[in-house]
């Protein structure tokens, strides 16, 4: 048996849990530069499955998922806010609402959650599709899990970056997923980014502060 | 025939848009249009059944684009159109003057024909979407209405109660719908017919449609809305309401128990029963208690609605037993029921509108001595009284003679809840309608005889011949089937056909006696006893004057004792009720009495206080009300939450429901 015999899944599964090890990188990062590097990362992993999907499957438009998730994803995003939080100087680094340890162990088990979801409701699709699913759905979880565990409105902003990432895996993997279900996911996405700057420089202006929780207490609600 | 139906509907839209249109000035056109409608319908259903009543069905492309609407006109159906059509023509003559009474018509003209419109459009439904939908404006339209006296803060309660109710109703037919087509997804009653449920299943199906349509046709203990809601709604749609929609959700049940759940299990039969023997007997106590003339009416809607859930619930424990010649019986009895009480209790409800117009006063305690001033009025709501009392010739002693031919033939069922339960409800249904008359000398004794308890009532004119001939054409038609129940039995056969098709229906070869199980059992015949009776009045006339008094006297009215001829001195309304209350009321309404003596050498007026206690209000709602109010306060918590703790709770939320998923699988 050649070594390569199955070269596109087992590429494709390579480059999905590289996206999905980026995620658990990101739940373990407390600086906010490194969040966002790793943020870039990720993306350009993403980029790069986008562009094998394409190659394996024969589909050229998901070349222009690619082309979109490197520009605008690995590069536009990560260097705005980058800026963002240069102007703004807030690099310090962040508070966690629940501590690194316990973070991972829920990350964890949302990942094994989600291949007990996913593998038995596939058992009719293709393995390569079966296994992408899975990634996807535990990137979703993941980054959904980093936005309820930190207390920052930036590191906010990336785990909602980063689950949208796991859109885009979902709709890559699967074969006939039509370009434009992509495309008007990746621009909902930056005009999310768009309202979530100005809304930045709003908050800044007004408390002076981007953690939420400082936020929480100008509403008299810290409990 | 379904060409037949869509005229008359395409009628009432016109009416509807001319009632928004048009206000006040559109008063006559709208009400002439939705009454030609009307009768448009009863005749057009009555001509359907008499020829045989074979189905006919149509699948319009509206609604939801992959499904349709299905329409489907079949004996069952035409037999309540025929009902609503009937009800539906006189009430719209009446409303032709009574309406110019109506302090808002604007508020009532446009959603009068939508009423009539969403209660046809339920009958011809023939798919759960649009039977649903159409459920749904039939409660809208009347919940708009009764809100026509909005300004009445009763009012605003009532309707609210009102549109709670019809929710949950609703919800739980949703959901037996939902239980009934599966994940099929296919909605249109030909397929749910054929559905095969699981016992247990098909228990909760019908544990769904009974709240359902129970709770619309007024089924203890889902009757609390029914009495304010239908007394505060203007007198000719209290009519409709009281006389037609609640007899179009008892066709909802029927349709549902007996065309679409399939084979049905005993002991549904045996839960119909008991639910029905507690309506009748607890509405005509409730009615006995009242004193408000339409509030009292709409309590003896509960009654009647509870005698003909006994004949569906004995029809349904017969057919469970295979003992199809009595469940066509028990059939025939609810549903000869159902057309008897539209046409005397929409005779009651427009005679109390009439009393309203020309007194503007519903309390009974206020009225008196009507029949001087208002005599045609009168007549025929002493008619529609001894009907509703089921007294003999008259339509109501029909009806409710059916339904205990098919009682005591109760024994006949195996079970021995059965055997036990059905003389027991029996016993309850010969209480209730004793009550009943109670209940209707009371009414017609305070409000009609006597002498006037208040100005209003002194200076009463009878109203026109617009309300009066309707009124009399519903007397007349009381009358009509009483004597001749035969006219309205013949048209029920094919309905029987449809639901007992093993049944050859009941015996109407005799067409003086009517003998329902054939020519050896009981009979019974209204001409005969009219007979019997105008002879034997005549000759008891004939015997006082020719033997006792044939001279002239007179004396002094209302001198045995009362010398005083005060008004106040009269029995009342009150008075009547008293030893009512005390035998049942003070088990069933907790009715207490308390005098209130004052101290030695006090000045002020000893009192004497009644005090009555709901048991179903005070047991069931209250405590529901209560539980409900709590839960949203501990709820309102959740609408002052940090961004995080939403954010978190969205999150435990879909882990929970992929967690749900993943164990299910």
């Amino acid at each position: 048996m050649p070594i390569f015999a199955n070269i596109a899944y087992d590429t494709a599964h390579l480059l999905d849990t590289f996206v999905l090890v980026l995620s658990f990188a990101l739940l373990y990062q407390r600086r906010l530069f490194a969040v966002l590097t790793i943020y870039a990362w990720q993306a350009l992993c993403l980029a790069a499955a986008a562009a094998w999907q394409a190659y394996a499957q024969d589909a050229p438009h998901l070349y222009i998922t690619a082309a979109i998730a490197l520009v605008f994803k690995a590069i536009v995003i990560p260097l705005a806010l980058h800026r963002i939080i240069v102007y703004l100087n807030i690099h310090r680094s962040i508070e966690t609402a629940l501590g690194i340890g316990p973070t991972m162990a829920v990350g964890v088990g949302l990942v094994a959650l989600s291949i007990l979801l996913v593998l038995p409701v596939t058992a009719a699709a293709g393995a390569l599709t079966r296994e992408s699913l899975a990634a996807a759905l535990s990137v979703v979880l993941l980054g959904l899990l980093m936005m309820i565990t930190r207390r920052n409105a930036v590191s906010q902003v990336v785990g909602f970056m980063s689950l949208e990432n796991g859109l885009i895996l979902a709709a890559v993997g699967v074969k006939g997923m039509p370009l434009v279900v992509e495309l008007s996911i990746a621009f909902s996405v930056m005009v999310a980014f768009i309202i979530f700057g100005i809304f930045f420089f709003h908050i800044r202006e007004r408390f002076d502060t981007l953690d939420i929780h400082d936020m929480e207490r100008f509403r008299g609600e810290e409990r | 025939m379904l060409s037949l139906i869509a005229a008359p509907l395409a009628l009432y839209g016109a009416a509807s848009l001319l009632g928004i249109a048009g206000g006040r000035r559109a008063l006559a056109p709208v009400y002439l249009l939705s009454g030609l409608a009307a009768a448009a319908t009863a005749f057009g259903a009555a001509r359907f059944l008499a020829n045989g009543a074979m189905p006919e069905t149509a699948v319009l492309p509206l609604g939801l684009p992959w499904i349709g609407a299905h329409f489907r006109i079949d004996a069952l159906s035409a037999f309540f159109l025929l009902v609503l059509g009937l009800t539906g023509t006189l009430t719209s003559f009446f409303a032709l003057d009574y309406g110019r009474h109506d302090d808002e018509p604007g508020r009532v003209l446009p959603f009068y024909p939508a009423f009539l419109a969403g209660m046809s459009l339920v009958l011809i439904a023939d798919d759960a979407f649009s039977f649903l939908v159409s459920w749904e404006s039939m409660s809208l339209a009347s919940w708009l209405l009764v809100l026509a006296t909005y300004r009445l803060a009763e009012t605003r309660s009532a309707a609210f109660l009102y549109l709670v109710m019809a929710s949950i109703g609703v919800g739980a037919l949703l959901l037996g719908f939902g239980l009934l087509a599966g994940g099929g997804g296919d909605f249109a009653f030909a397929t749910l017919r054929g559905s095969a449920l699981d016992p247990w299943k098909s228990g909760l199906f019908f544990a769904l449609a009974v709240i359902g349509a129970g709770s619309k046709a007024g089924v203890v203990p889902l009757h609390v809305w029914l009495p304010p809601a239908h007394a505060a709604a203007p007198s000719h749609v209290s009519a409709l309401m009281s006389g037609v929609m609640t007899k179009v959700a008892l066709y909802g049940l029927i349709r549902l128990l007996f065309d679409l759940a399939g084979p049905a299990q005993w002991w549904w039969g045996a839960v119909l029963l008991l639910a029905g023997g507690l309506t009748a007997l607890l509405g005509v106590l409730y009615a006995v208690m009242q004193h408000d003339l339409k509030r009292l009416l709409a309590y003896h809607t509960v009654e009647n609605i509870g005698i003909i859930v006994i004949g569906l619930g004995l029809a349904l424990a017969f057919r469970a037993n295979r003992i199809d010649a009595l469940a066509a019986l028990a059939l025939a009895a609810a549903l000869l029921h159902v057309f008897n009480h539209a046409l005397f209790k929409s005779l009651l409800f427009l005679g109390s509108g009439a009393v309203l117009v020309a007194t503007h006063e519903r309390d009974m305690e206020h009225l008196g001595g009507l029949i001087h001033r208002m005599p045609v009025t009168a007549f025929v709501f002493l008619i529609g009284s001894v009907a509703i009392s089921a007294l003999p010739p008259f339509n109501g002693f029909v009806s409710e003679w059916l339904t205990f031919q098919a009682i005591v033939n109760g024994s006949l069922l195996p079970q021995w809840l059965l055997k036990f339960a059905v003389p027991a409800v029996g016993a309850m249904l010969a209480l209730a309608a004793a009550l009943a008359a109670v209940c209707f000398v009371k009414v017609f004794g305070t409000v009609f005889l006597g002498r006037p308890r208040r100005p209003p009532a002194a200076a009463a004119r009878e109203v026109g011949p617009t309300m009066l001939v309707p009124m009399a054409a519903f007397a007349a038609l009381c009358a009509l089937v009483g004597i001749l129940p035969q006219t309205v039995l013949g048209l029920l056969l094919p309905v029987s056909a449809m639901l007992l098709p093993d049944s050859p229906g009941i015996d109407l070869s005799n067409w003086l006696w009517l003998a329902p199980l054939g020519p050896d059992h009981s009979s019974y015949s209204g001409g005969v006893i009219l007979l019997a009776v105008t002879f034997l009045a005549a000759l008891l006339v004939l015997v006082i004057h020719r033997f006792a008094s044939d001279r002239l006297r007179r004396s002094p009215a209302w001198d045995c004792g009362f010398p005083d001829a005060r008004p106040e001195t009269q029995y009342t309304a009150g008075s009547f009720a008293q030893p009512i209350r005390r035998i049942f009321g003070s088990v069933v309404f907790a009715a207490r009495e308390r005098i209130d003596l004052p101290a030695p050498g006090d000045m002020r007026a000893a009192r004497l206080e009644a005090s009555l206690h709901d048991p179903v209000w005070e047991g069931i709602y209250a405590p529901t009300a209560r539980l409900v109010s709590l839960l949203a306060d501990r709820l309102n918590l959740l609408q002052f939450q940090t961004i995080r703790r939403y954010l978190s709770l969205m999150f435990a939320a879909l882990v929970l429901l992929l967690l749900i998923v993943a164990v299910s699988q």
